[in-house]
């Protein structure tokens, strides 16, 4: 079968809602668009681990502090199960890996801000993994089986992650005059980043119309960022809390993705110090498995 | 002996047990994002959870039995550093994994031990908790063993660095099997269990393991830690001002 | 040594309680099947997702091939008596 032939029955397949597998024939375009989203979805998740990290070793009350290590624990083992589906594409997770400690490779933008309160771990859960889990709900049932699959897992987890930030606000909101200014500060910190996580306007978004034709996205960035503000103005109201009012500062969204945002050199470096300082440590594993397997087939012979 | 005694002795025997299991978990709770392979913040988060599972019961029953309506985060973040009953191991810095890992295997072995025998103890609250702590001790000695065993027969780098982590931490080890008049009360009182029988169990297991590591037993030293008294070193102090940062700073507050 | 290379891939799969059957649920790297268990146990068991687990390397894993789909499925497509609609049978008759 030619190309065309081959590419028409793809679109054909997708338009009939049937799920693509990682051995089927698929465009070479479909597969780069899907590693490049999805290796970008596992960064984000263990880039994400370090902004609310952060604030492990200092969580006001035990039961906090335990909600939050699971939190960010899930978050890494999100970006695990991604990592993992990716690699059903034929890549290695090392070489994404090498991509993003290179700086190839993007991650949310959002990660790139800073926690100073606690008040920012409350924010980050409600309105940071509100948006994730807009943008996330509709991959549940995306073309691509794998990471159709990985969404519904992550989903399933994540439903906690947004309530226990709301439930941070709430008991800021009925706290103490400095808790209430805490929530407000937080709120204004994280509201436009987390509108910028939808991604840019449906106008500029280069390649929105495609992935929407293969079904790996299923509602615009517009759509998804109007259901977002719907569905928060009514729950910062609930919590006496004023939403900034605005516009959205396309610019700062570009430079924050390029590089520059207030701390995507300390994410950055701090993901280095990790891999590099690992080294050893995964080499040493490999070593004692390759002896221990020399060793059984000695034993063997 | 008193009632007084003994009524303080359980209150701080359980304690003790409490602030172990506490001051692990914060300093395991530093690495995670920071470990040195993906699969191992999953593993490390999880044994991280398990001790500060543990810590949280253990302090809500020292509270209790203390009878002055302290709950357990009023014993994690408004006791000074000299009232903390740790062991000094626990508080010892994260340093390299093989620090990491070797505190951990130290630890797991002794913990493991400990409610192995309490999972008796004629204090039912104290029974309960370990009959629930010890499955997932079980767990966490399996994983540190296991890491103990890849380091020290892995590369040189690694052995070298698994050996010295072991020099570094064996003078905390002491302590864990030093009894005094607290641990031989609650023996008395079959509250408590025998630290003798305990460190035979664990010399078996520490001996086994380092076998299999090709590492060297440390040989024991004079000078003795006392954390189980509150005579710590230099980490804890810090330890706790970042761990109870939020409580000091807004006395009173509800988060 | 310092070889930098990701430990290998192994495919998991989780019994979810007793009477199911094993079932897919994703990859961990490991260096061998001991640690390979223990990452499948850390990472896929964290809310009681299982009672069992499977793990196999990636690579011992053998898969039909997409493009033998044909050839593999198709055939069995005709064959509607092996399914019990196939058969009208009168409501009056019970048990059947």
């Amino acid at each position: 079968m030619d190309s065309e032939a081959l590419e028409r029955r793809f679109q054909a397949r997708i338009d009939a809602d049937e799920r693509i597998e990682p051995k089927d024939w698929m465009p070479d375009s479909y597969r780069r668009t899907l590693i490049r989203q999805m290796a970008q979805h596992a960064h984000s998740e263990i880039v994400g681990m370090l902004p609310e990290g952060n604030w492990i070793t200092r969580a006001p009350t035990l039961k906090r502090k335990a909600i939050l290590m699971a939190k960010v624990q899930d978050e890494g083992g999100h970006g695990a199960y991604l990592y993992g589906a990716t690699e059903t594409l034929g890549v290695t997770r090392d070489a994404l890996i090498e991509e993003l400690l290179a700086g190839a490779a993007k991650y949310s933008s959002i990660f790139n801000y800073p926690t100073p309160t606690w008040a920012d771990i409350g924010a980050i859960g409600w309105l940071v993994d509100g948006a994730a889990i807009m943008n996330q709900i509709p991959l549940c049932r995306c073309s691509f089986g794998p990471y159709a699959r990985a969404m519904v897992r992550i989903c399933k987890e994540e439903s906690f992650h947004q309530r226990q930030g709301y439930d941070i606000m709430l008991q800021l909101s009925r706290g103490t005059d400095a808790q209430r200014r805490m929530a407000q500060e937080a709120l204004d910190r994280w509201w436009w980043p987390s509108l910028m996580m939808f991604g840019p306007p449906d106008a500029d978004s280069k390649h929105s119309a495609q992935s929407m034709r293969w079904k790996i996205k299923r509602f615009s960035n517009d759509e998804l960022r109007e259901r977002f503000i719907e569905f928060t103005v009514p729950q910062a109201q609930y919590l006496g809390l004023t939403v900034p009012q605005g516009e959205i500062d396309w610019s700062e969204f570009r430079d924050v993705l390029d590089g520059h945002g207030p701390c995507n050199r300390e994410r950055l470096a701090a993901r280095r110090r990790a891999h590099e300082q690992g080294l050893w440590v995964r080499d040493a594993a490999t070593a004692y498995a390759s002896r221990q397997a020399a060793r059984k087939m000695q034993a063997a012979s | 002996m008193s009632a007084q005694f003994q009524a303080d002795a359980h209150f701080r025997y359980v304690l003790r047990l409490a602030d172990a299991n506490l001051v692990l978990a914060q300093r395991l709770g530093e690495l995670i994002g920071h470990a040195p392979a993906l699969e191992e913040d999953l593993a490390l988060g999880n044994v991280a959870l398990d001790l500060l599972g543990q810590a949280r019961l253990l302090l809500t029953h020292a509270g209790a039995l203390e009878g002055q309506d302290r709950d357990e985060d009023m014993l994690a973040f408004l006791r000074e550093q000299r009232e903390f009953l740790n062991a000094t191991l626990v508080e010892q810095p994260n340093g390299d994994f093989a620090h990491v890992i070797v505190r951990q295997f130290l630890f797991d072995a002794w913990q493991l031990e400990i409610y192995t025998r309490l999972g008796a103890s004629a204090d039912p609250q104290l029974a309960a908790i370990a009959a629930k702590g010890v499955k997932e001790a079980r767990y966490h000695l399996r994983f540190s063993s296991g890491w103990v065993v890849r380091l020290g027969d892995g590369t040189g780098e690694s052995r070298a660095r698994a050996q010295q982590a072991l020099e570094a931490l064996w003078p905390h080890t002491v302590e864990l099997f030093d009894a005094d008049d607290i641990d031989r009360a609650m023996l008395a009182q079959g509250v408590g269990v025998d630290l003798g029988a305990v460190q035979a169990a664990w010399n078996r297991h520490i001996d086994t393991t380092l076998a299999e590591a090709t590492l060297t037993r440390p040989a024991d030293r004079p000078w003795r830690w006392y954390g189980k008294r509150g005579q710590h070193g230099e980490h804890l102090g810090r330890l706790l001002a970042e761990m109870q940062y939020m409580q000091r700073t807004y006395p009173g507050a509800a988060w | 040594m310092s070889t930098s290379r990701d430990w290998p891939l192994f495919e998991v799969f989780i019994r979810a309680r007793g009477g199911l059957d094993h079932k897919h649920v994703g990859s961990v790297h490991a260096v061998d099947a001991r640690m390979a268990m223990e990452h499948a146990r850390d990472l896929y068991t964290r809310r009681q997702e299982g009672v069992s687990i499977w793990v196999v390397r990636s690579s011992e894993i053998i898969a039909s091939d997409p493009s033998d789909a044909d050839a593999f499925f198709e055939p069995a497509r005709d064959k509607v008596y092996r399914h019990p609609t196939f058969y009208d049978i009168p409501d009056e008759v019970k048990t059947l």
